[in-house]
């Protein structure tokens, strides 16, 4: 068994076992790389079925190239499509021309989440997060309760042994499932290249530039790179002293942004 | 072909160094991206403290402002031989929790103690740890050598006092390598000031681990984790925790005894038209989807094994725990006991020895209570029949959690 088998058996054992514990689940998809690699690890898991909605997180800023890839890939997958948007804070003019990074992600992503979640009360959340992205995400546990208002008790997270994992939640609560944290961007690119996955346009290099990890347009800027396939982008990855989020504007504005937002509910 | 990535965790007593360490592992391989290093430097400046390697692993704001990791964290770097995953643990007694949580996961470790305080009581107490989680690949490393003139005396005295401890917990190091995580004194590079050492660096001695590997020719233990049924078909899906599955074989369901031959042995690969793959055989480490001949009634926890040589199930087994909760539990108060995908209602009928962790005395007089951070032998009671394995026969369905309030209070290992 290689390493990718090996990450990819570990992921459809802890799809599988939220599954088991939540029917009543739903998975983000973000419409990036990585989440796109869990909905196919999904579809592997349940013999090519994705049994539970997939919810998209609409804050109306993001590329029209990824718009078009989630319309595209969720007729041809049949997914049970759910895009959430929060159309108060959309109305109340909430926007990156306006707005602080922190307030936009916490308003159109989070709030979008909680609405969804209140209105449809799903137990469990699958989320495509990895521990290399981030030093706060390298903290994250497999299954992650959240309290009722959304927030992470990062400083008393529950046990994980082996492949035991914390199970029940009361009711108030409900779990983050985090199937690919033991992957990183390598691996996922690998994967990417092995499964031959469809990742949008905007990971390939055009006119010298291409987008490493996909955000709202206003705050997500290009990386210099000639990378225009799948394995520029690993030989590209193989030697790059550049963090992957480093052209995502939010990570930077202030020091701990990442963990507030995530202690407030974030992915 | 694909470099396996290696899991180690660095354990030891807080302030020994192990943040340090790991962050100079970073720096000194160039597995650090430049602005991640940038942006430590910035947060160092503006606490008007000088650069912090530890500040690459402590990401929380109460863990930088307090100089201490509470939370266990993980991050890859990489040696020319291959790449690894090292897994940073909290030093501090109250957050064993989260030490169990990352050691339960790798494959090697590192023990570091400081040179110049010495063995402390969560030295011990880790060493202990690993060696429960039946861990056995371990380096050691005597840290802030810096700190006490770089003398052979000094290291010397700790290995001898340690060795005495790793061999009570029956654990053999491969290396002790005197080191200093801040100066980078044997990580890397050999250091200039440590010419009484002739072994190998941290870098080289990491580089001997050898990988985990999946328990392939051991007896077929197949539980079932789940049941679908999809495209008019009745999937028995699960993990193989080990040994081979072949289609036409006959097996057994234990616990309910009954008895079947394997159908379909499958995966679903969505570049395949239709999707489904029937595979002839699988192994250990699969995630896979069964199909039987028979139409039985199963559910999640029936463990599929080989029909000749069926193992028996049991209602009593003796195990030993390690205790992680802060509520700890008394015999005969009932709880939930997880083996793989088996769950059982289950009491500890009778405790025959509880131990501190650290000093691995024995504690007198307690006979009918185990606590937080405390180690003990016991014989637990199900209520109902459970297949489990002695942990050195096969791992996989040799180890068990106790959840109690819905987290994992403990953990064990089948001692029969």
């Amino acid at each position: 068994m290689d390493h990718l088998d090996q990450l990819e058996n570990k992921s459809i054992y802890i799809i599988r076992e939220a599954y088991y514990q939540y029917k009543n689940m739903a998975m983000l998809w973000s419409i990036g790389k990585d989440s796109t690699s869990l909905l196919w690890l999904v579809r592997k898991a349940f013999n090519g079925h994705v049994p539970f909605p997939v919810i998209h997180i609409d804050t109306t800023f993001k590329f029209p190239e990824m718009y078009e890839f989630r319309d595209k890939y969720a007729k041809e997958w049949g997914l049970n499509l759910i895009v959430a948007k929060n159309e108060d804070a959309i109305n109340r003019g909430i926007s990156y021309a306006t707005h602080d990074a922190f307030t936009c992600a916490h308003e159109l992503k989070t709030v979008a989440l909680q609405q969804t979640m209140a209105k449809l009360g799903f137990k469990a959340l699958l989320l495509g997060i990895r521990r290399d992205e981030h030093g706060i995400r390298a903290k994250e546990r497999v299954f992650s309760p959240r309290s009722q208002d959304f927030k992470w008790n990062y400083q008393d997270q529950p046990a994980e042994l082996w492949n035991q994992y914390k199970s029940k939640a009361d009711e108030e609560t409900h779990l983050r499932v985090h199937p690919l944290l033991h992957w990183t961007e390598l691996d996922i690119w690998k994967y990417v290249k092995r499964e031959n996955l469809p990742v949008n346009s905007l990971y390939f290099a055009k006119n010298g530039l291409r987008y490493r990890s996909l955000g709202c347009k206003p705050i997500t800027n290009p990386m210099k790179s000639e990378a225009d396939t799948v394995d520029k982008i690993i030989e590209e990855l193989a030697v790059t002293k550049e963090a992957e989020r480093s052209g995502r504007a939010m990570d930077k504005e202030q020091m701990y942004t990442m963990q507030k937002l995530r202690s407030l509910g974030y992915m | 072909m694909d470099k396996n990535y290696l899991k180690l965790v660095i354990v030891g007593h807080v302030d020994h160094g192990k943040s340090t360490l790991i962050g100079r592992l970073l720096v000194d391989t160039g597995s650090m991206p430049q602005s991640k290093i940038d942006e430590v430097k910035t947060v160092c400046e503006s606490l008007g403290r000088p650069f912090e390697f530890a500040y690459l692993m402590d990401y929380m704001e109460e863990e930088r402002e307090k100089k201490i990791t509470i939370d266990t964290a993980q991050i890859f770097f990489k040696t020319e031989l291959r790449d690894y995953v090292i897994i940073d643990a909290p030093g501090h007694k109250e957050f064993l929790k989260n030490m169990i949580t990352g050691s339960a996961q790798a494959e090697g470790a590192i023990l570091i103690v400081d040179a110049n305080e010495g063995i402390k009581e969560q030295t011990k107490r880790h060493a202990y740890i690993l060696s429960l989680l039946g861990l056995k690949q371990i380096v050691v490393v005597i840290n802030k050598m810096d700190l006490v003139n770089y003398k052979e005396t000094r290291f010397e005295e700790i290995k001898k006092e340690l060795l005495n401890h790793l061999t009570a917990v029956n654990l053999t190091p491969k290396y002790i390598i005197p080191i200093s995580a801040s100066q980078g004194d044997n990580i890397a590079n050999k250091s200039e000031h440590i010419n009484w050492y002739s072994g190998p660096t941290v870098l080289q001695a990491l580089d001997l681990f050898q990988p985990m590997v999946a328990s392939e020719n051991l007896p077929l233990r197949f539980p079932i984790q789940d049941v679908y049924n999809f495209d008019n078909q009745t999937i028995l899906a699960g993990q193989i925790e080990s040994g081979a599955i072949t289609v036409g074989q006959e097996i057994i369901w234990l616990p309910s005894g009954q008895k079947t031959k394997v159908k379909a042995v499958t995966k679903w690969l969505p570049t395949v038209p239709g999707g489904g793959q029937d595979l002839k055989e699988s192994t250990a480490g699969h995630n896979i989807g069964l199909i039987i001949t028979d139409d039985l009634k199963l559910t999640r926890g029936e463990v599929a094994c080989p029909l000749e040589q069926a193992p028996k199930t049991v209602t009593q087994f003796k195990a030993r725990m390690f205790w992680m909760s802060a509520a700890g539990i008394k015999t005969d108060e009932k709880f939930l006991l997880k083996c793989a995908t088996q769950e059982v209602t289950a009491k500890i009928g009778n405790i025959n020895k509880v131990l501190n962790s650290s000093s691995l005395e024995t504690i007198a007089g307690q006979t009918d209570e185990i606590k937080e951070t405390e180690v003990a032998e016991v014989e637990i009671l199900t209520e109902q029949p459970i297949l489990v394995e002695d942990y050195n026969f096969i791992p996989e369905l040799g180890r068990f959690v106790i959840i109690k309030s819905e987290d994992i209070a403990a953990g064990g290992i089948v001692t029969k």
